[in-house]
């Protein structure tokens, strides 16, 4: 799965770290997900689309290999 | 969340340090302190089993504080430990059984084991999702 969190975060000058304080997990989780090493939880996406007022699929979406 | 975890992990390092203390207790105690006194000796194997209890609660409770990642690595390693230990536990005791080993396989040599490959899988699976 691909996605546009690490614009998001660079547009919103927010630190991974700080990403990862309001969503509530940990940096590293943070930085999987950016790199697509890892796909969130679907609660851990709501949030992530609720922090950036944004549809869940305006920032993940699926793409074929 | 860090402050959370800063608790849960101190918790576990007490529960953990005292169990280790407990049981070196409990396996030294009986020769080299109380001469094989029954009733100490049965006092100090249910002090160790009740804090071993206490420091499985304490990793459950920094298990349930971990966030999604960190539960994934942490659920892949103790798959691939749990799978090895069991498969080496059980060739180990073959080897000793049949004797094709020299010396006899101990439980403590599978805690070992057990400790260690969970450490390295820790690590593997923490640099794979870096």
């Amino acid at each position: 799965m691909k996605n546009r969190l690490k614009v998001l975060r660079a547009e919103n000058s927010y630190t991974q770290e700080d990403l990862a304080d309001i969503i509530g997990v940990s940096r590293q989780t943070i930085n999987a997900i950016e790199k697509e090493k890892f796909d969130p939880s679907l609660p851990t996406a709501f949030r992530i689309s609720k922090l950036f007022k944004l549809p869940i699929e305006a920032i993940f979406y699926f793409e074929e290999n | 969340m860090k402050k959370e975890r800063k608790k849960n992990l101190y918790q576990l390092a007490a529960w953990t340090w005292s169990w280790v203390a407990t049981l070196a207790i409990a396996t030294l105690g009986p020769k080299y302190i109380w001469d094989d006194h029954y009733f100490l000796t049965v006092f100090a194997v249910s002090v160790n089993f009740a804090n071993g209890i206490l420091m499985i609660i304490a990793n459950r409770n920094l298990y349930n504080n971990f966030d999604e990642l960190e539960r994934k690595i942490h659920l892949e390693s103790l798959a691939l430990t749990l799978g090895l230990a069991v498969v080496v536990g059980l060739s180990f005791s073959l080897l000793d059984s049949t004797k094709l080993i020299a010396f006899t396989a101990e439980i403590s040599h599978l805690v070992m084991f057990i400790g260690v490959t969970y450490l390295v899988c820790i690590i593997v699976n923490t640099r794979r999702y870096s």
